[in-house]
């Protein structure tokens, strides 16, 4: 570059200009085309737009807006839906920076930056203060709606901020956990339970469905904190039994969890049993008697089972002031979560802790008195100022085939609760296990390593009347069955117990199941008579389904509790001072049971009040 | 009236104690001004006799809200501190929590990063060239470079959804891959670019009237610019080869040749060369890069963005913008948001003590092209 003497012609060459392209356009007559496509760009960050069907209200939009233009506003027109919110998000284009981060951070992915923007341009107004309407240019300014289609500036595997893997729990392998009860997951380590705490939105729609309310987001975000303490005094503000629900609990939390809608839930249960986990047994009494009240009330209530839904209640109970004591006819406490759950599912430590917790509180529980043959239930509303059932489910319910009253059917939870009570359980060669619930599962895995352990081979079928996909128990709970090494074959009904000419159980005959529910959604089963098969097994175990044992009352009280086809309709019974809770009112559910067993306190506590 | 020879009527008039100082507001008012900034001149008639930097118009506490967000969402603020050229600081800071973070960015990521960087410098140099020659009263070249700067900003547009606040980089790499294309495109205008550089050159640099109004306005030595913190192509036009693209490569610029040409002489002519050389260079290390970008991931997993913890400690982290040095220095508590970030802004010695010296004795109508010639930014100053 230097300065020299110019051409004389060098201004000339201005006239090359000439023939260019212009580089500015008319509009409207012109639109932008340099991406492809009239238009801006075609991830262009213009305005809005929400899929408001898609759309579940998280809020999360509002959260992570840098310039808070966002706002979470109720919709009207909002559907019910369990796993959506009934807000949506309203946007102030005044507040606006187009960073388009809310789009990167939309967990359903509803929301997207579209190519339209405002922009001003001539437009025909009208101006009726005149006399006569006449119309004149003017600039207006208003968003382009010709560009509308193209999607814009959508969320992208590379800008999602959303991080839709869960961290990997460790757990022991399959052939590894069938050789015994050891528990199988290992849980979090610190770093996996931070990973997992972030992905946490803390959105809040967990909490809405949890039957108990659970302060989730809350306590997530104690535990990315590093509070664990904090974490669980949260957690025991709505459910005193942390640790058994960290591992077993049926975590409806998790399905409308707002990441589970494109990526993997939060792990909310694995996360629950970490802040518990990690924090020492005296400092967790210490938070849970937290709840104690000062003064002693002077009343007393009476819980009959000590299963979730009775634990809960007098924990709250304990809570108020009053004087609980809990009757339990088995030689321990924890109900079905004891006699029940596999150990390698749930520990009996981690329920001997939990049950220590809550009797820090004060509360007295007498194991081994059954209701009904050592105290009668007119005793117990005498001793007591109110009394509260938790009886649970006791029975297993049996299909009532042909055969099933011979020795070698079972029930599944006669026989979980026979081998958790130390009992010797019949364990055959080749077993059938009827039933397609989380019971089956628990059954069919406890047989399966009971015939590990004493013939070295697993050799155990399941059946059950619903197909694969409608099989009531957990997804997880089937496919480690079938890891370790159990059959399932759905879509079965089973007809009669087979006998060989000894007299001794070979088989079950089954007829194929074509559909089990009819278009409503009702319990209607549809069976191929012709289609038979019959399984080969020297023992057979039902697992469809439990029911509760009312025979410690009489047939009047029954009806006075108000009981439908053995089960209550309401937590406050038909006799005055007596509650109702748990499976008997919900089905069985530990989650549900503990809910009932918060509102039963509060209930019992404005009947105190009243 | 009479005037002996080497006499202005204005000093006269000032020997007759008839015309005073008078203080002329140099700010927002002045189309020769970059944006929300001002000096109060004193003058006397249309000389300077002191300068007083008058800062504060602009202020919006870009740092002290960089504190209350968390620590990706600072990306939607942080272009805003650079206009012209954005994209460095979007580097620097984010560079600067991947420090800290300990994380390590896929390299077609850091790839896409040089790339944006130099089109942003193609881009704040157009408006550095055209704004010295608007200085000058060149609007032609003006508006043709602003043309030019329109064609990359297209670009810009394509690939991050934005012409002017790209928000592209995120902690991690870049918020997407180039779409299908772009890469061509940006070589083709390329091309387009280095075809109308003759002309500009004409227009501009061989321009008799350029070189007599730069030509030995406000030198300054190679030991001088040095201690005042001077960077980047002002520091270059004083003969120093210094550019951190070369000194501590960042991004991609370890992967691909990069050249420091210098100027020399210090003058106001010799920065405006030196932003030419600056320039051609760019347009080559651009097509290098372009001809050994990998494939690969954009984005290294750093989980939730929104809840993203930085560990504790405190990173410097620096880029060679078009400017000079624009420095990101992040403390982190360990929290979900910064403790404290500071911008070092490249222009920010020159705005504030080197007017001190270049300025008194100046005519008024070169302030601008002196401002235009350390490339002077408010948001450096005032942040």
């Amino acid at each position: 570059m230097a300065l020299g003497e110019k051409s004389f012609f060098a201004p000339f060459s201005i006239l090359a200009n000439l023939f260019r392209k212009p580089a500015t356009i008319q509009y409207p007559k012109e639109d932008l085309d340099v991406h492809g496509k009239p238009g801006p760009s075609l991830i262009y960050r213009g305005m809005h737009a929400n899929d408001l069907n898609a759309c579940i209200g998280c809020g999360n939009c509002s959260r992570v807006c840098p310039t808070a233009a966002i706002t979470m506003t109720p919709d009207p027109d909002a559907p019910e839906d369990p796993a959506k919110t009934s807000e949506r998000p309203v946007i102030d284009y005044g507040r606006c920076c187009f960073c388009a981060f809310c789009v990167d951070s939309c967990p359903s992915g509803s929301l997207r930056m579209s190519r339209d923007y405002i922009y001003t341009r001539p437009s025909e107004v009208e101006e009726p203060l005149q006399e006569v309407l006449w119309k004149r240019d003017a600039f207006t300014i208003k968003p382009a709606d010709a560009h509308a289609d193209n999607p814009g500036w959508v969320q992208t595997e590379s800008s999602r901020w959303l991080d839709f893997q869960r961290a990997p729990m460790p757990q022991m392998k399959a052939e590894e956990r069938v050789n015994g009860f050891l528990e199988i997951v290992h849980g979090f380590s610190r770093e996996a339970a931070l990973r997992e705490a972030a992905r946490c939105i803390e959105c809040g729609i967990c909490t809405n469905t949890c039957p108990a309310h659970m302060h989730i987001p809350e306590y997530i975000r104690a535990i990315y904190d590093g509070k664990i303490e904090e974490s669980v005094r949260i957690m025991y503000r709505t459910n005193p039994l942390p640790a058994i629900c960290g591992r077993v609990c049926t975590h409806k939390c998790e399905t409308v969890c707002a990441i589970s809608h494109r990526g993997e839930a939060v792990a909310i249960r694995w996360l629950k049993r970490y802040a518990l986990d990690s924090l020492p047994q005296e400092e967790r009494v210490r938070v849970a008697a937290e709840q104690k009240a000062a003064a002693a009330s002077g009343k007393s209530v009476g819980i009959v089972g000590s299963g979730p839904g009775g634990l809960a209640a007098a924990y709250y109970l304990a809570g108020l002031g009053h004087a609980v004591t809990i009757y339990e006819r088995m030689p321990k406490a924890g109900g079905t979560m004891r006699y029940g759950i596999p150990a390698y599912r749930l520990p009996d430590a981690v329920l001997d802790a939990e049950i220590a917790a809550i009797e820090a509180l004060g509360v007295e529980i007498r194991t081994g008195v059954t209701v009904g043959r050592d105290v009668t239930f007119s005793d117990l509303r005498s001793r007591h100022d109110a009394v509260i059932l938790a009886i649970g489910f006791f029975e297993g319910r049996t299909t009532r085939m042909t055969g099933w009253e011979s020795p070698g059917v079972h029930r599944a939870i006669e026989l979980l609760r026979k081998y958790r009570s130390g009992e010797e359980i019949p364990v055959e060669r080749k077993i059938v296990v009827v039933g397609g619930g989380n019971v089956a599962m628990d059954i069919a895995r406890t047989l399966a390593r009971l015939q590990r352990i004493r013939y070295g081979k697993v050799d155990l079928l399941v059946t059950c009347l619903e197909s694969r996909r409608e099989m009531p128990a957990d997804e997880e709970e089937i496919e480690e069955a079938m890891e370790e090494g159990i059959v399932i074959e759905p879509s079965w009904a089973p007809q009669s117990v087979e006998k060989d000419e000894n007299g001794k159980i070979s088989g079950l005959a089954m007829c194929r199941c074509d559909r089990v529910f009819d278009e409503n959604g009702k319990f209607s089963p549809q069976l191929s008579p012709e289609v038979t098969y019959c399984y080969a097994g020297e023992q057979i175990v039902e697992a469809i389904g439990q029911a509760p044992d009312w025979s410690f009352l009489t047939q009047e009280e029954q009806e006075r509790l108000g009981l439908v086809r053995g089960r209550a309709t309401s937590l406050a019974s038909g006799i005055p001072g007596v509650f109702v809770v748990g499976d008997i009112l919900h089905g069985p559910d530990i989650i549900h049971a503990v809910a009932d067993g918060h509102e039963a306190a509060r209930a019992v506590d404005a009947h105190f009040n009243r | 009236m009479y005037l002996p020879d080497g006499y202005t009527t204005l000093e006269k008039l000032r020997e007759a104690g008839e015309y005073a100082e008078y203080d002329l507001f140099f700010g927002p008012n002045h189309p020769g001004m970059h944006g929300n900034f001002g000096y109060v001149l004193t003058m006397v008639g249309t000389e300077i006799v002191k300068v007083r930097p008058n800062a504060g118009m602009l202020h919006r506490g870009f740092e002290k809200a960089m504190e209350n967000k968390p620590w990706a969402a600072n990306l939607s603020l942080i272009p805003r501190v650079c206009v012209p050229d954005p994209d460095p600081n979007e580097v620097a800071y984010c560079q600067a929590v991947e420090k800290l973070l300990g994380c390590e960015v896929p390299m077609r990521a850091r790839f896409l990063r040089s790339i944006t960087l130099e089109l942003s410098r193609l881009g704040s140099l157009y408006m550095g060239m055209g704004g010295l020659a608007g200085a000058l009263g060149h609007y032609s070249t003006m508006y043709l470079m602003m043309i030019e700067r329109d064609l990359i900003l297209d670009r810009f547009e394509a690939l991050t959804g934005a012409r002017v606040y790209h928000i592209y980089n995120i902690p991690g790499g870049v918020r997407n891959d180039a779409p299908e294309g772009w890469l061509e495109s940006v070589s083709r205008l390329l091309d387009h670019i280095e075809a109308q550089m003759p002309e500009y050159d004409r227009l501009l640099y061989e321009n008799h009237v350029v070189w007599k109004r730069l030509e030995g306005l406000a030198p300054i030595s190679a030991q001088e610019a040095m201690e005042s913190g001077i960077t980047g192509p002002a520091l270059r036009a004083c003969g120093v080869k210094a550019d951190i693209r070369v000194d501590a490569p960042y991004a991609a610029y370890d992967q691909v040749q990069v050249d420091i040409p210098t100027s020399g002489g210090g003058d106001a002519l010799a920065r405006a060369v030196q932003v030419r050389l600056d320039f051609a260079e760019s347009v080559r290390i651009l097509r290098r890069l372009i001809a050994a970008i990998p494939e690969g991931p954009v984005h290294a997993d750093l989980g939730n963005l929104a809840k993203l913890r930085v560990p504790a400690g405190d990173a410097y982290s620096k880029v060679e913008s078009s400017k000079g040095e624009f420095g990101y220095y992040v403390v982190s508590d360990g929290g979900e948001k910064p403790y404290r970030v500071s911008v070092r802004g490249p222009s920010l010695p020159a705005g504030l003590y080197l007017c001190h010296k270049h300025l008194p004795g100046m005519k008024i109508d070169d302030v601008a092209a002196w401002m235009m010639s350390f490339a002077i930014c408010p948001p450096d100053i005032d942040r």
